[in-house]
């Protein structure tokens, strides 16, 4: 008896074991790729001069960044995009998820491939499509003056509210199919007729939204709010191709203002990275507090 | 309800069926707004080969993202399957943290990765180009999660017949798992086609040129012709979507399983 729970005990080890080496390369290259850059960036941030002549500078890069507004431009730019494209996507999103789930939908296939496809082009490929047909000369003018919207061709990419507004567009083009199919998945989990007794009950289907569809999915929104957040405040290619950050720089983000100063012109490497810790600063506030939200309700 | 449906799925494909159409058409008649299919598709292919390097770029980024795709797959599959197949407490403590590399932004790793990159002298290189994403935590997450759809009595039935850990791996798993492979292959091989900033910091020499860096610097060039960079937005564009068209079955179920 106790020899075979010696023996079960080895067993058990033996493959404790095989699963570390399983995970391990994996575990390790996220360790190098990711925390320790992190923390290398952080002791940047902490230091200014160019190239081999770093030295020790403190929080003199952070005190920098609070007046520089150049730097505050950009994140409210990025924040703008953020609070505006998210929760819109998000709704979006949802009411097409769950006209997809409906049960007697035609065509369901087709509808849910078409709204997806966007999440298959290239950022940069949807940036310059999106960049060429909102140019003066571009299809969008043609359409409108065509319809007798418009007079004379407007320019889209001459002024910051109408460039934020262009970047906010293809945000939702681009990612609001890609949360549909979160949703859809999650709603696939429901059964149908749960949605059939609440109908019966009364409830109507905004009700039934309300009450059914959000509550179950809480989880699939929360994890798509945080993604979407964190990549919105990543945002760069559309940042650098689709406005190029104009007119001025009233339309670039905060990753393209570092990239900026970190790989363009002369390297700021101190005074990049701790832009750069800013944003991680935000992520995980963010983070923090939409997982509050989100398990409290 | 159909009325909603089909605005959406107009918009949709609009961007997408225009930048086809003005791939076949010339400057002039892409400005006065045509939406029919021309006869300039030669021209502008033409035109474009003149300018740019496409060769190059499409097979470096072919090259790139296969084998980023083909590498990273391979380890966060194991990984996933070690997390989950194994799992122990120190396990799952250690996979919360690595969890938490998913809130790290790029913009917070991109100088010190390109400094190491740098002194492995990996630039210009596809390691260098595959090295953030070899290893990913929502890779290894998507493996996680679907594994837990896969049968245990399986493992226990192989290891009585006498089969080690990396054949049940390998003969078993691999095989079972199909549509979590799909979605994987989906995911990263669009992410590693179609990165941008990555490649634009450590991609320097022209030599190394991808796709996207390609069409971007069409852009940032001034070619002032619709029809070419569109084109080029097309060819860029199509084996992502060719990808999908083959994995879509599969994909969805595959996203399923990670949200379970």
């Amino acid at each position: 008896m106790e020899q075979k729970k010696g023996f079960k005990l080895g067993l058990n080890q033996k493959q404790g074991l095989i699963g570390w080496a399983f995970l391990s390369v994996a575990a390790a290259l996220i360790i190098v790729m990711n925390f320790y850059p992190m923390f290398r960036g952080f002791l940047f941030s902490l230091q200014t001069g160019v190239g081999a002549n770093m030295e020790y500078a403190g929080l003199f890069n952070y005190r920098r960044l609070l007046e520089d507004p150049q730097f505050r431009q950009t994140v409210s730019n990025t924040f703008f995009y953020l609070a505006v494209q998210v929760p819109v996507m998000i709704v979006l999103g949802l009411i097409l998820a769950s006209m997809l789930n409906s049960k007697n939908l035609k065509f369901k296939g087709f509808f849910r491939t078409t709204i997806f496809l966007p999440c298959t082009v290239g950022l940069v490929a949807y940036s310059l499509v999106f960049r060429q047909m909102f140019a003066v000369s571009g299809i969008v003018n043609t359409i409108a003056m065509n319809i007798g919207i418009m007079d004379t061709p407007f320019n889209w990419f001459g002024t910051a509210w109408s460039a934020r507004l262009i970047i906010i567009l293809g945000l939702l083009w681009r990612w609001t199919g890609f949360n549909m199919i979160f949703y859809l998945a999650g709603l696939q989990n429901i059964d149908q007729s749960i949605y059939e007794a609440a109908r019966i009950d009364g409830a109507n289907v905004l009700q039934q939204f309300r009450r059914i569809t959000i509550p179950v999915l809480r989880p699939i929104i929360l994890l798509t709010a945080i993604m979407s957040t964190n990549g919105t405040l990543q945002l760069f290619d559309e940042s650098v191709n689709l406005t190029g950050g104009g007119p001025g720089i009233t339309s670039r983000s905060m990753s393209h203002h570092i990239f900026n100063a970190a790989f363009q012109g002369i390297p700021q490497i101190g005074y990049a990275s701790a832009m750069s810790f800013v944003i991680l600063l935000f992520v995980g506030t963010l983070a923090f507090i939409q997982i509050k939200i989100g398990d409290k309700r | 309800m159909y009325v909603f449906l089909s605005i959406a799925a107009a918009l949709s494909l609009f961007p997408l069926i225009w930048a086809v159409i003005s791939a076949t058409n010339a400057n002039t008649d892409i400005l006065r707004g045509t939406m029919l299919p021309g006869t300039h598709l030669i021209q502008n292919f033409n035109r474009l080969t003149e300018l740019t390097d496409l060769g190059r770029a499409f097979w470096n980024s072919a090259r790139n993202a296969t084998m980023a795709t083909f590498i990273s797959i391979v380890i966060c599959s194991l990984a996933g399957y070690g997390f989950e197949i194994y799992h122990s407490k120190a396990k799952d403590r250690l996979m919360s943290v690595l969890l938490l590399s998913m809130m790290i932004p790029f913009a917070a790793v991109m100088i010190p990765l390109f400094q190491l990159t740098a002194n492995l002298s990996l630039l210009n290189t596809t390691l260098g180009f595959m090295l953030p994403t070899l290893s990913t935590a929502f890779l290894i997450m998507l493996f996680r999660q679907n594994t837990r759809t896969f049968p245990q009595e399986m493992i226990e039935a192989a290891r009585i017949d006498g089969l080690n850990e990396i054949s049940i791996f390998l003969r078993m798993y691999v095989p079972t798992m199909k549509s979590t492979y799909a979605a994987a292959i989906t995911i990263t091989f669009m992410g590693t086609w179609n990165v941008f900033l990555w490649p634009r910091i450590i991609m320097i020499s022209p030599e190394s040129i991808t796709m996207p860096i390609l069409i971007s610097n069409l852009m940032a060039g001034y070619v002032a012709d619709f029809g070419v960079i569109m084109l080029a937005v097309t060819i860029a564009t199509l084996p992502t979507i060719v990808l999908f068209s083959f994995l879509q079955r599969y994909f969805a179920e595959g996203m399923t399983g990670t949200i379970k």
